[in-house]
Parts: structure tokens; sequence; C-alpha cells
């Protein structure tokens, strides 16, 4: 029987988003800040009325709603999914003042697409959007990466039981210690230290590309935010093509793959543990699934001869696999030229890489690798199974930070989540082909924006229709908490209307 | 009727001599890439962003409202480029001639332009930020709204304590 949620349910829930919402608003401080520095009077307002709104709402839900009670599994995942939703309606304020979004819509898009790190923009005049604005975007993408939660449980929470709870439905199961809120400092800390090498390191490629230092390093601190988060929003509209340069793809490529590695492994790494690296399932399925995947679009090309010599064949074909792959969504092609330089085997290619994805407990998203590693397992258990004498025990296991053997609640867990991207996956191309989109576009674009990718090939646009707009919405907040959240905020949803006292 | 027939022979003669000589926009570069491939052609747009020297030539990304493509450019070509085009300033619209590539050899492949002339069509200027009087307002309304919730809960919680 379902019940129906009481008053001290959302009352919970109310206290508990209202904080967030307060740390959500505290992060506009960073735009307005810049905003001041650089004298940019009009966006420097849409910030302020948009942390204003943020706190006042904070306070009033936590004021409203103050309770000491802990969280249960259910609130913490509503919590979590009302989060996104509601980062998104406030994220998407100061986008809509600025007037370079059509719409509320598509400014909510452009939120939900950084929060999710997914890429896909429908920013109007991008070359003109003011570096507070442009700041933001990329901002939201560094929050969105590490998980916006984890933000408020790293600097704005001292201690609760239910953060574990409010962890988990951020779509991260692994800690690196005990507590979460020290793993979450601890991903914040990889986060900053490779912030400022990052930042450094590509301000000095762009001086050496010929940029003014400021903009270099602002470009360079941009750049790195969506890298490392696996996102994919540049500050200019031509994405990387902008630089017209090599170093600068050869460093994003370095920071791409930092970024959709496991946080566990960053730890084995910096503890000096670095055999780890090779010993973990995740990097292993990670390496074998972009050799297949770049042979896949070698070959494509190859036969298309759209790029003849073999390093420029080899700089587009791995760039544009990488970005895929890690779900950064960076391109150094025009979206165009998915339909018209590449051949259907190449991307191919491209399709399974998105759609796979980088490490779990990392920024990246889709499937992830220890999913697709395990599935194999599994498939070799069951082969077993079949081969050897019905008497024979045997397991399954693999290493993944330790080592697991195969249960069958693993294995369930496992499939459904795979099945259920796999299921969006056809799901937002079902729907782009009854808007009267050809198969393979709307295929392309379902999965990038579930497996917050951000490559288009040229249907994500301001004139797309709303359905779709949303469709996309829906599928990026999904994809990004790996689908449980969201149920069980349907599931309460549906308990409000038709539960039982 | 022969008149028109002469016309419409010497209008389809001169269209076809002219070759790409006309003005092409960047949508049309990029979805019919194969076609003006290694061809020269006239391309307008407005300079964004920054003028990347390397060496004796510079890059530039020309806008045309559609999509910006990068230019190849001498680097004695663009002292007579002065504004670049962001948020605060409108950029030089420019007119360039030369060679366009879909997958440049000289630079990884990358769809570009290689400029061989290069005429300043209008300068650009300063954007003169005028304060939105409107969002004036709300932000002082809610500063507002912010220290009467902030002085009501502070009041609560004295007359709480006392």
């Amino acid at each position: 029987m379902l019940l129906k949620p009481r008053l001290a349910d959302f009352k919970i829930i109310g206290y508990y988003l209202g904080k967030v919402i307060l740390g959500l608003g505290l992060m506009m401080t960073f735009p307005i800040l810049l905003g001041l520095f650089l004298k940019e009077i009009n966006p420097l307002l849409d910030f302020l009325i948009t942390l204003e709104l943020s706190v006042i709402i904070g306070l009033i839900l936590t004021k409203l709603c103050f309770t000491e009670k802990e969280l249960n599994w259910m609130q913490a995942m509503v919590v979590v999914s009302l989060t996104w939703i509601s980062a998104m309606f406030l994220g998407a304020l100061p986008l809509y003042l600025s007037g370079h979004w059509r719409s509320y819509l598509d400014a909510c898009f452009e939120t939900m697409s950084g929060f999710a790190t997914t890429g896909l923009t429908l920013v109007c005049d991008l070359d003109h959007l003011s570096y507070t604005h442009n700041l933001w975007r990329h901002l939201m993408m560094f929050m969105g990466g590490q998980g916006i939660i984890i933000v408020a449980l790293a600097f704005f929470f001292r201690g609760f039981s239910g953060a574990l709870r409010i962890y988990v439905g951020e779509a991260r199961e692994e800690r690196i210690f005990p507590n979460v809120i020290h793993t979450a400092r601890f991903i914040w800390l990889v986060s900053i230290v490779y912030l400022v090498l990052g930042t450094v390191g590509l301000g000095l490629a762009g001086i050496l590309n010929g940029m003014r230092p400021l903009r270099a390093f602002f470009h360079g601190l941009c750049i790195f935010m969506t890298a490392f988060d696996t996102g994919g929003f540049t500050p200019q509209s031509q994405n990387i093509l902008y630089y017209h340069s090599g170093l600068f793809e050869l460093l994003t490529m370095v920071i791409m793959i930092l970024g959709a590695i496991n946080f566990q492994l960053h730890y084995h790494i910096w503890t000096g543990r670095r055999k780890e690296i090779l010993r973990d399932i995740e990097t292993q399925t990670f390496f074998m699934s972009v050799v297949i995947c770049f042979l896949i679009v070698m070959i494509g090309l190859i036969r298309w001869e759209g790029y003849p010599p073999t390093l420029m064949l080899f700089r587009k074909g791995a760039y544009q696999l990488l970005s895929a792959h890690t779900g950064t969504g960076y391109q150094t092609i025009y979206p165009w030229q998915w339909k018209k330089d590449w051949n259907h085997l190449a991307l191919s290619g491209i399709l399974i890489a998105m759609a796979l994805g980088g490490a779990i407990c990392s920024t990246a998203g889709a499937i992830k690798m220890v999913r697709i590693g395990s599935i194999f397992k599994i498939l070799l258990e069951e082969i077993k199974r079949i081969i050897l004498p019905e008497r024979a025990v045997f397991f399954e296991r693999f290493h993944h930070i330790k080592e697991i053997f195969i249960e069958d609640k693993f294995a369930k867990a496992t499939l459904f989540i795979t099945l259920l991207y796999i299921g969006f996956y056809g799901l937002g191309a079902i729907i782009g082909m009854s808007l009267g989109y050809p198969f393979l576009d709307s295929l392309f674009e379902s999965i990038s924006a579930t497996a917050n990718v951000g490559l288009s090939c040229g249907i994500t646009h301001i004139n797309m229709p709303d359905l779709l707009k949303i469709t996309y919405i829906l599928q990026m907040w999904a994809g990004r908490l790996e689908f449980i959240s969201v149920f069980t905020l349907a599931g309460f949803l549906i308990a409000v209307i038709k539960g039982k006292r | 009727m022969i008149t028109t027939l002469i016309h419409i022979i010497l209008m389809i003669v001169l269209f076809s001599f002219s070759g790409f000589a006309q003005s092409v926009s960047s949508e049309q570069l990029i979805k019919e890439a194969q076609q003006y491939d290694k061809k020269t052609i006239l391309y307008q747009g407005e300079v964004i962003g920054d003028i990347m020297l390397r060496k004796d030539h510079a890059w530039i990304n020309l806008h045309d409202g559609g999509f910006a493509i990068g230019v190849w450019v001498d680097r004695d070509l663009i002292t007579q480029i002065n504004y670049t085009g962001g948020y605060k300033y409108k950029g030089d619209w420019i007119e360039v001639k030369g060679i366009f590539n879909r997958a440049c050899l000289e630079h990884g492949g990358d769809m570009d332009i290689h400029a061989q002339q290069l005429k300043k069509i209008k300068s650009g200027e300063l954007v003169k930020e005028k304060t939105d009087v409107y969002k004036e307002e709300l932000a002082l309304m809610g500063a507002g709204l912010l220290c009467l919730i902030l002085i009501l809960t502070r009041s609560k919680r004295q007359l709480r304590q006392s």
C-alpha cells in the first residue's frame, strides 16, 4: 500500500533543500566579484538578483522547515532530485536576464546541460557574452561535475549522518574515506589542485598561441573547469576549434582523461600506489574500449578519405573519440561535419564511445567502465557455468580498488542500470524521430544528452521543438543522477497524489 | 522572347564565370564544404575574440552571424583591424579573399580560410553599457526583502532567547 507522505517528510526535505539552495546562491559571489572587477554592471545585477532570490528561498525553507531529524533514504533521494531541479531554475535566471537565451526554457536547458556536465548549448551570440556569464556557465560544470550536493557537503555542512544517503543519491557509490564529508573534501582538494595546475598550463598555452595574458588565463580557467569535469562548454562559439592549436588540443586531451578517472584512483596515485591504475578493471576496460572504438573510427575515416594524411586523420579521429569516450563533448569539427565528413562506420565508433563513458566516481557520465567490465565478467561466468560440469564451484571476480566477487545482487544492479541507460538512449531517439529528425541524428543527440557528453550533430539548436528541449533536459538530469533518485522523486509524487493516510 | 532568352544566357554565363568570387556565408561553407574545398572565395564577418599572432602570420576568427570560421592571415594584413568583438566591443567587419580548406593540410585538418587579401568593410566600436533600471530596482527590492527576513529571524531568535 502506498502511503501519503507526512508533513514531517516535507519539512525535512524542505530543510535540506533550503540548505543546498543557500549554498548554491553563495556560489554566485564568484561571478559577482568578476563582474565588479571588470565593471560589467548589467551582468553583475543579473547575478545579484539571483543571489538574493536564492538566499531568500533558502532562508525561508530552512526557517520554516527547521528540523533536527535525519534524512532517510527516500527523503535523501527526493532532496537530490529536487536540488538539481531547483539549481536548474535558479541557475537559469541570470542567463535568461542576460538576453542571450531566447526563452527561459532555453536558459534552463543550458543550466541543466551545465550542471549535468553535458555541454549541449542553446546560447545566442556566445562570442559577445559577458565574462561574468561565461564564468557562471563554466562554474556550473565545475560544481555539477563534482556534484552540487558534494559542494554543499564539503563546504557548508559540518557533518550529519544523512550525508551518505545524499552522496549516494547523487550517483556516487564509492567512498574514498569512511566519512563522506571527508570524501567530498578530498574530491574538491583533487579538483582544486588540478584546477590551479591546469589553468596555469592552459593559460601559458594560450599565451604561446598569441592570446593576451588575461584572456589566456581566463580561457585557461574556463576550459580547465569544463575539461576536467568532462563538460564541454567553451567561452567561444567555435569550441576548441577557436584556438587553432595542437598544443591546446593535447592539453585538453590529458585533462579530459584525468577527469574520466575514478577519484579513488586519483587517491592511489597521490599516495604513491600507482600500480593500482594498471590492476583496476576500469582502466583496463577504458583502455580496451578506447582502442576498439578508435579502430572503428579510423577504419571509417580511412574508407571515407575525409582526412588524407595519417597524422591529420589521427588528430581529428583521436580528439573526437576521446572527447566522446570521456563524455566531454569538445569538438574540433563543426556539428554539420559529422554528417558530411564522417561516414556511418566512423560515427558508430563515436556513438559506442559516448554510450560507454568513463569511470564510476569520476566526473564522466554514461554506463561507465566498471559496469561494462563486470558485464563481460558476468558473461564469462555464465559461459563457464554452461561449459563446466554441473558440480563445479567457481566464482568470477575482478579488481576494482579491492577484489570484488560477482554476486547475483551486484550483477542485477549492474544490468539494471545499463538497461536503463540503453532504454533512455532509445527513448530519446524515438522522440527525435517522431519530430522528423533522421534515425542516426536522433540517436546521436539522444546518447549525447543521456550520457552527458555534449557532442552535437546539429539537432541541438535554438529552433528545435520545445518538446525535444524538455526531453533532453530530462535525459541529462536522469542520466547524471543515474536514474534512481529521479525515479524516487516520481514515486514520491505519485504517493503525494494517490497515497493513503 | 529572344531578348529574355539572351538575358538568361548572359546571366548564366556571368554567374558561371564569376566562380566563387562572390561572398559566401559560413553556413554554405560548412554545409557545402566539398564544393568550395581549395577554391578561392570571398567571406565576410565580424572579427571576434582574439587576434592570435603566430610568427609571420596570425589567426583571426570571423563570425558572419551564422558560424565563426578561422582565417589564417599574413601578419602585415591585420594592421587594419582595430576592434575585436566581445561583450564590450563590436568587432571590425572584415572581408577576406582567400582559399577555403575543408580539412587544411597545414593546420591539422581544421576547416579554415587562408587569406590572400583583407579589407575592412566597417569599423567596430565600443559598446556603451547602459545600466538597466529595471534590474537595478529588482536588485534593490531583493536586498530590502532579504534584510527584512534577516531582521525578522534575528528578532525571533532574540525573543525566544529572552
